[in-house]
């Protein structure tokens, strides 16, 4: 379904069709629009194109990393263009302004990004094909109507294919005003569609960054200070030079490369470089000297990030106080895919073979690199495989930049898996501070938290909204609420992991809010019911969840259900899990997920995405964290850092909310709230309150 | 460098290379076979899971030394149509998500099918647990070796 889209390649592919209907649209943000014939190699940026053999490529702008954005994305179009389903190929275009300010794979936000622009342009190439129709038939276009890749005369029944009628339409005027379907009106949006991609995904055809394949190619893997921060200050690549296969030993900005005519003989001649690093002042940190740190940090007043009425003085005079301390581990990403990048630099331009969730972002880096503007710089998309954040940084992407420079050839370069755990940029650990007060009949009227976690993603007047996220936002409508927050840096990266600060402010929020049903001798679902009451979105997600879960039911002995709710990205998705507790290991066996992510391009999709953002969520529960000593990261390979198996996966059930609401996102909806959710119904089946992640058994016993 | 002779995908290999080279990077870099994945490099995830004489392998930490005389499949050599009753399956149920693990996990469970032909859920815990899926399609695949183990047992396919 997705071919390897390479410039030529394409140009080959066009022009062999003769003529052809290529229609490109600016994004919001500008307001041109463009069309002309497919061969002419300046308009190739488009989202349409329509051959004359009938075949529709669509334009993926967006990229794909599982999340089932080349399946969504050509729903939207597909509607308007009311192409045959069958007929359609996607391919991924170049970086071009044509495509956004932006292009990439970030927040959630293809669907959002696309909903109402996507539509127009499967519209826009619609109308133009009628107009030819209409045209070559002598009638009004009134009398015209487009049906599965034809164009129907109204009058006489008669039918001109897509094919037929591509070229004469590419040389018509895009029409300025088009009008969208009603919802109603949808055949394709709404109803549960496969994967496009899969047909390559189980026959090992799929084209992934690390499946690039380039004459001449390289093959480069580096060698990195394990401290973060470190800098080579000298090294001695004679061993590595005699391994067989190692073609050269190049420094690089971030370390020092080997080259090789195979991955295998770089990776060996890596083992047997010495390099002496300046480790720098990161060396001395360790998870132990950081949680102090930032415990400490949480005791004295931080950045205000939300204040509401005088929690303070609600405290004072609350009829019960509850306080809590909760802590979260740094995480790292863990794509299956390892990092990777191909790039081939010559003296006037610069080609990027990448799975990235930033395109431009690529390209951008590639250009400061070679010092080359970046329309001299090519970026083709690659399927991820995974990315959950880690491929919105571009750092990989320059090092096969830099190598393939240094190197003079083209090179694909490879993390190893160890490099992909212990040089990432982890999800920031964090440490948070709560105290809330209840009035004399149980209810909350006071809630403060103070965050201590390292900043990203900017900071302003000593705030990240990455650090508070979660809290800040949380929708309890408690009349006196203080979050302030302490940016605390140790120096390792930090950056954005599925659901970004959601992943652990969910946890934190969701559990103290049971604590305080607990302390109040509230149902966790009444309490939340409650503070509610002016969030009817999220109220009815909560009303669908306990109904399905069968909230207040007898349940098998030992077993306990628990609630947590959590709103990002725009969507609203409430979890219930049942658990139990036996020999200090906690088994999940069923999550009931309502979910209101606003109107739904494809329930498929959303299914998908709220089993993969569970078991996300899930393994960071359950699992391993990252930890520090010496300034190193502690865990290698899977062994030390682990995932979620097929045994452990809870049944999930998704029931969504029916909503004709603007689109929500759905990749990092569900990701917050399971952590929550089994910590919650671990204390409703044991008594006991989990306060840190990963669950350990001694916080079970 | 001695040469290694084998059968791929039916046919017959000769590879020259380093004895100690994984099967793994002499599928993807000498032979340009990139349907076999690099996940972890120490037998740990599945990605790279290929048959060697019918049993499932991780090519990560096979040598090709140990090759020589065997007969290895991959998931290119599965089916010519993606005709097999797992590939059947994988489309029928839509497992992938990104998909960078499926061909180990497809791998995995023909060998399942192969020797187990009603295979129970415990049955496909105990032989897919070693097969990592971050995107946690793990559902899905279970559902897949069901309807593959069925599709089998049907003789409609292959």
């Amino acid at each position: 379904m997705n071919t390897q889209m390479n410039r030529r390649g394409f140009l080959r592919t066009s022009t062999a069709t003769a003529g052809g209907l290529l229609v490109g649209f600016y994004l919001p943000g500008t307001s041109l629009l463009a069309a002309d014939t497919a061969g002419a190699a300046s308009k190739l940026n488009a989202f349409v194109h329509v051959g004359a053999d009938d075949l529709v490529t669509l334009f993926i702008h967006k990229a794909e990393m599982g999340q089932g954005t080349v399946t969504s994305l050509s729903m939207l179009l597909a509607e308007e263009l009311e192409c045959s389903w069958k007929n359609i190929r996607t391919e991924f275009p170049g970086v071009s302004r044509e495509y956004g300010p932006s292009q990439g794979v970030v927040g959630s936000g293809s669907i959002r990004s696309s909903w109402e622009s996507l539509r127009r342009a499967g519209a826009s190439a619609r109308e133009m094909l009628v107009e030819a129709a209409a045209r070559k038939w002598g009638v009004d276009k009134s009398s015209c109507r487009a049906e599965n890749n034809t164009v129907v005369n109204t009058a006489t029944n008669a039918r001109l294919s897509y094919g037929s009628l591509a070229e004469a339409a590419s040389k018509l005027p895009v029409p300025a005003n088009v009008t969208l379907k009603d919802p109603q009106q949808f055949r394709l949006v709404g109803k549960a569609t496969k994967r496009l991609d899969t047909p390559s995904k189980v026959d090992g055809s799929a084209a992934f960054g690390i499946d690039v394949r380039l004459p001449g190619m390289l093959y480069a893997v580096i060698e990195r200070c394990p401290v973060f921060g470190g800098k080579v200050a000298g090294f001695d690549a004679t061993k590595s030079k005699a391994v067989p296969g190692v073609k050269s030993v190049l420094q690089v900005p971030s370390g020092v490369a080997v080259v090789a005519d195979n991955t295998w003989s770089a990776m060996q001649g890596r083992r047997v470089l010495q390099v002496k690093w300046d480790e720098g002042p990161v060396a001395a940190e360790n998870t132990l000297a950081i949680t102090r740190r930032f415990a400490e940090a949480t005791r004295k007043p931080g950045a205000v990030g939300r204040k509401e009425g005088d929690a303070a003085a609600a405290l004072a005079s609350a009829a019960r106080k509850i306080e809590a301390v909760y802590e979260t581990p740094y995480l790292a990403h863990a794509p299956m895919e390892p990092l990777n990048c191909t790039a081939h630099v010559r003296a006037d331009s610069c080609e990027v073979w990448a799975s990235t969730q930033g395109q431009t972002a690529a390209r951008n880096e590639a250009a400061r690199i070679t010092g080359l503007k970046p329309e001299a710089v090519q970026v083709y998309t690659k399927y991820m495989g995974g990315g959950f954040g880690r491929r919105a940084r571009a750092d990989y992407i320059g090092e096969a930049v830099e190598v393939s420079k240094a190197a003079g050839a083209p090179v694909k370069l490879t993390w190893s898996r160890e490099d992909d755990m212990q040089q990432d940029w982890y999800r920031p650990a964090s440490f948070s501070r709560f105290a809330a007060g209840l009035d004399a009949d149980g209810w909350p009227v006071a809630w403060t938290t103070t965050i201590a976690c390292a900043p990203f993603g900017g900071l302003r007047d000593g705030l990240a909204r990455t650090g508070v996220e979660g809290v800040a936002d949380m929708a309890y409508a408690i009349p006196n609420i203080l979050v302030d927050y302490h940016a605390e840096d140790p120096g390792i990266p930090v950056s954005y992991w599925r659901s970004v600060g959601y992943s652990q402010n969910t946890f934190f929020t969701e559990s103290f809010l049971d604590e305080l049903a607990a302390a109040g001798g509230k149902d966790p679902v009444e309490l939340r019911r409650r503070l509610l009451a002016k969030s009817p979105r999220l109220l009815a997600a909560l009303e669908l969840a306990a109904g399905k879960a069968g909230w207040g039911k007898p349940l098998p002995a030992g077993h306990g259900l628990g609630v947590a709710l959590s709103n990002n990205i725009g969507s609203n998705t409430v979890q219930i899990a049942e658990v139990s507790v036996a020999h200090g290991k906690v088994r999940v066996h069923r999550v009931v997920c309502a979910v209101d992510c606003g109107h739904v391009v494809n329930p498929w999709g959303v299914e998908q995405q709220i089993q993969s953002g569970i078991a996300f969520g899930l393994t960071a529960a359950l699992k391993g964290g990252i930890t520090i000593d010496k300034g190193r990261v502690q865990q290698a390979n899977f062994h030390q850092y682990d995932m979620l198996r097929i045994d452990e996966m809870p049944k999930v059930e998704v029931h969504i909310v029916p909503s004709q609401a603007s689109p929500g996102g759905i990749g990092e909806a569900s990701t917050p709230g399971i952590a929550p959710a089994v910590c919650n119904a671990i204390f409703a089946a044991t008594g006991k309150r989990v306060r840190r992640l990963p669950i350990r058994a001694e916080d079970l016993a | 460098m001695p040469a290694v002779k084998f059968t791929l995908n039916g046919k017959a290999q000769t590879v020259d290379s380093v004895p100690a080279m994984p099967l793994l990077w002499v599928l993807r870099d000498t032979l340009g076979m990139e349907g076999t994945k690099y996940g972890c490099g120490m037998s740990l995830c599945g990605a790279c899971t290929v048959h060697i004489d019918g049993q499932p392998v991780r090519s990560c930490v096979t040598p090709i030394s140990t090759v020589a005389g065997k007969a290895v499949t991959t998931i290119e050599g599965l089916s010519a149509d993606r005709s097999h009753p797992c590939q059947l399956a994988w489309m029928e149920e839509d497992v992938p998500q990104c998909g960078y693990c499926q061909s180990g996990q497809i791998m995995t469970a023909a060998a399942l099918i192969a020797k187990t032909s009603t295979p129970t859920d415990a049955d496909i815990d105990e032989a897919m647990r070693n097969n990592i899926c971050r995107c946690g399609t793990y559902d899905g695949i279970r559902r897949a070796i069901h309807r593959a183990a069925e599709l089998k047992r049907m003789g409609g396919a292959r």
